[in-house]
């Protein structure tokens, strides 16, 4: 206790005031660390959870029947990060945009499980009319712009999008999703720069995963806290326990209200953990079982949310009737997706360019 | 013993400049590092300081005098006799006089005829589609306080404020994400880049972000972007400096490349750019932006006539013995080629593509069916060009109508060479142009 506190001295000695001002989030977050969710939304946050868990394990096993083609990107594990931040959002208002592991944030916005498994098969009635698959998926009408394949694009795109928000004056925030490998892309740190300097309403968010593919963190980063990354130019940081979603949520609100005070972005490192491969092909033998089972026993975001829903007296009974139901939906999604038609020859010249010349 | 001093050149592409303003006069003593006049160059007005010290003995050249050539003697320091008084002493015609380029001769017939420097063109596009739509602003570096590097985006934070003209930090990857970004968001930016030799740091937005989304979106997502900036050779920069992407862009479905020659096309072009739904790339040239042009008419009070349809080649002189096919600063070389090959009785038809993507094919392959014969002249080099691009139309689509195997003349396969006499043996020139014509007339 008093090694931390004469750390964060000399932290503070360090940077100064400004050091101060950077930490204060992160202050205004340890004092007040979860969200006081009612029955009622943290049931609503187990149900979107336990949905994405059951969608990817899903997708999974259609990638392993030959369904799926390509590259997958699951998030199992890091389910709490999407639910938690984007219940904080005001939906029309708020945009989004990630990498290519997008499958849980785009259910987590409620777009129809059918639509984007759909995708994943290749299939016309997916959400990019089967020309994007798993790793280019948007949906507009959502403020979800994608959806990117290229580690890192995202990052100053969305503070392109926050640009958008702060030129039009709408009052939106954009939360730009990275992971801690493109976190050391030098692209992140233009963004960074720019967003500073002209104060853009980006919230940029590390889903500190541990694993950039196959490299832990300490092997490919030489600042491991992330969250630290912006104080070079005057960003505040935060640092939060991805694998609970009121822990996710509360930190959202703390960042959402100082971003649209105008004054600036924020940045955030979620620590989360996925259960399967970087991708559908990896075997993941740079991480021990242990390690992987360790976090399944003991930091789960489901398990934990079902443990409190049940500690606050809401029945197993009310819980299972979820799952079930949530199984349903995820059959029918399957179903979908592998019984409705490719897209037709024609359509592989359409939408090149939106206009006739 | 009297020291000339003459008009220094301050920029790599400046021939002339306008004598703004002396702040000696003659018989002041001057030393070594004193400011002696303020000279306007192609890009900004720069100060002429004295690196000698004596008197200013006389002065040549008046202030205001315009189109002063580099090298002009403009004063004299010391009493001594001057050598040879230049006839550049009396003002020089004005630039575009000087500057003044073959006239197309095929070009429409136009009333109420107007002219304008390609700069002051793009200039006037951009002010005019900001006036027309607010969701339009032009971002990058140096287009804001400094008035551009190449003065392009001169006079619009004055008109526009600082919220729709940008200064950004020099940062190409992040900006070219942030303007894209802002695009898919529904904005209609204007990302300038200093050079396109400058964007290969950010040819990842342009190719992966900004092309490729309307596509992988099943048309959902749209990036109305325009990417501008001067491109291709130009002057002394050396390799770096020195490269013409349109190839590059020009192999990117999703994309539009646009790459106009002469003013009136670089205005209605950009503008058409501005007001597409589509990603456009938009190369200019550096050596160009000076050269007056006429201007087509401008129809109507917001000039919404002046807007050129994409993908459309122009036929820039009429003839009927071989085409020339060409696009950007080398339509200027086909144009001299043209006119010597006409001395020489040669009938050769001169066919700006303007746009690179997509490709005016019916144009080519109609002009070959009138003359039957083709060159190909491309400032850039041979290898995978537009040159070969348009040699495969001719092949895939053409073949009855050859007399004789097209020719390319591009620059020579080298990066680009400092020292002037190399520079001038890669670069392409209207010599080069005739000698290939020749060839395939068989003359």
């Amino acid at each position: 206790m008093a090694k931390a506190a004469n750390k964060q001295a000399v932290d503070s000695a360090a940077l100064g005031d400004e050091g101060i001002a950077l930490r204060a989030l992160q202050q205004a977050h340890e004092a007040d660390k979860r969200y006081a969710a009612s029955d009622e939304e943290l049931l609503k946050f187990y149900e979107q959870m336990v949905l994405i868990r059951r969608f990817e394990e899903r997708a999974g096993q259609l990638y392993g029947l030959g369904l799926i083609g390509g590259f997958c990107h699951l998030y199992i594990g890091q389910e709490a990060v999407a639910v938690g931040m984007l219940s904080a959002l005001e939906s029309g208002k708020d945009s989004v945009i990630t990498g290519y592991r997008d499958h849980g944030h785009m259910l987590a916005y409620g777009i129809d499980p059918k639509l984007i498994m759909a995708e994943l098969t290749g299939r016309e009635a997916g959400i990019s009319r089967g020309k994007g698959g798993s790793m280019h998926m948007f949906s507009v009408e959502h403020k979800f712009y994608g959806g990117h394949g290229i580690v890192g694009a995202q990052v100053p795109l969305g503070a392109g999008l926050a640009f958008g928000h702060k030129y039009r004056e709408d009052g939106g925030v954009c939360l730009a999703y990275f992971g801690d490998g493109a976190a050391n892309q030098g692209q992140v740190y233009e963004s960074f720069n720019m967003a500073a300097l002209w104060k853009l309403p980006v919230i940029f968010v590390v889903e500190n995963n541990g694993y950039a593919m196959g490299t832990a963190v300490k092997r490919g980063s030489a600042e491991t806290h992330f969250f630290r990354r912006g104080t070079a130019f005057r960003i505040p940081g935060m640092d939060v326990n991805g694998m609970d979603v009121l822990e996710v949520r509360r930190a959202t609100d703390i960042a959402l209200e100082y971003v649209r005070a105008g004054n600036g972005p924020v940045l955030m490192e979620l620590h989360t953990y996925r259960y399967r491969g970087h991708s559908m092909s990896d075997p993941a033998k740079y991480r021990s079982r242990e390690e992987v089972q360790d976090m399944k026993d003991n930091s789960d975001p489901i398990e934990a949310a079902k443990v409190e829903l049940i500690a606050r007296g809401v029945s197993e009974d009310k819980l299972k009737d979820i799952d079930k139901a949530i199984r349903a939906r995820i059959v029918e999604a399957a179903d979908f997706a592998e019984n409705s038609p490719e897209p037709a020859a024609r359509e592989l010249y359409t939408d090149v360019l939106v206009e006739r010349y | 013993m009297a020291i000339e001093l003459k008009m220094p050149a301050l920029s790599p592409t400046m021939e002339e400049g306008k004598l703004t303003r002396w702040l000696v006069k003659e018989g002041d003593e001057v030393k070594s590092g004193d400011i002696l006049a303020e000279i306007e160059t192609d890009k900004a007005t720069m100060e002429f300081e004295a690196v000698d010290e004596g008197r200013i003995g006389k002065i040549l050249v008046a202030e205001g005098t315009e189109g002063v050539k580099v090298g002009t003697v403009i004063a004299v320091i010391g009493e001594g006799e001057v050598a040879s008084p230049t006839p550049a002493s009396t003002p020089t015609p004005p630039a575009d006089e000087v500057e003044a380029t073959p006239a197309p001769a095929a070009a429409p017939a136009i009333s109420n005829m107007k002219t304008s420097t390609v700069r002051d063109a793009l200039r006037d596009a951009m002010a005019e589609e900001m006036r027309r739509d607010d969701r339009v602003f032009v971002m990058g570096e140096e287009v804001a306080e400094y008035q551009g590097a190449y003065k392009v985006t001169q006079g619009l934070l004055e008109e526009f404020g600082p919220k729709r003209v940008i200064d950004t930090p020099i940062t190409e990857y992040g900006f070219a994400g942030i303007g894209t970004g802002a695009a898919m968001g529904g904005l209609r930016p204007i990302v300038e880049f200093m050079t396109f030799n400058f964007a290969m740091q950010a040819i990842d937005h342009v190719i992966n972000s900004a092309a490729k989304t309307n596509y992988m979106s099943g048309g959902q997502m749209r990036c109305p972007i325009v990417f501008r900036g001067p491109n291709g050779a130009a002057s002394r920069v050396g390799a770096q400096h020195s490269q013409n992407y349109g190839p590059w862009y020009a192999s990117v479905p999703g994309l539009i490349v646009i790459a106009p020659y002469d003013a009136s096309d670089a205005k209605g072009l950009l503008k058409a750019a501005i007001r597409s739904e589509d990603p456009v790339v938009f190369l200019e040239n550096e050596l160009v932006y000076g050269r007056t042009f006429d201007m087509a008419e401008e129809d109507g009070p917001d000039q919404d006539g002046h807007v050129i349809p994409i993908g459309k080649a122009r036929i820039m002189r009429e003839g009927s013995d071989v085409t020339i096919v060409s696009y950007s600063i080398a339509v200027g070389f086909a144009l001299d080629a043209a006119e010597q090959l006409a001395d020489e009785g040669i009938s050769a038809e001169v066919l700006d593509l303007r746009t690179l993507r997509p490709l005016d094919r019916e144009a080519v392959l109609k002009s070959l069916a009138k003359t039957n014969r083709l060159v190909i002249a491309e400032e850039g080099w041979p290898v995978c060009g537009i040159a070969a691009e348009v040699i495969a139309i001719c092949m895939e689509d053409g073949f009855d109508l050859l007399d004789a195997p097209v020719l390319r003349v591009c620059n020579e396969d080298v990066p680009l060479p400092y020292a002037a006499n190399l520079e001038k043996l890669a670069i392409i020139d209207a010599a080069r142009i005739v000698s290939a014509v020749k060839q395939v007339c068989y003359r």
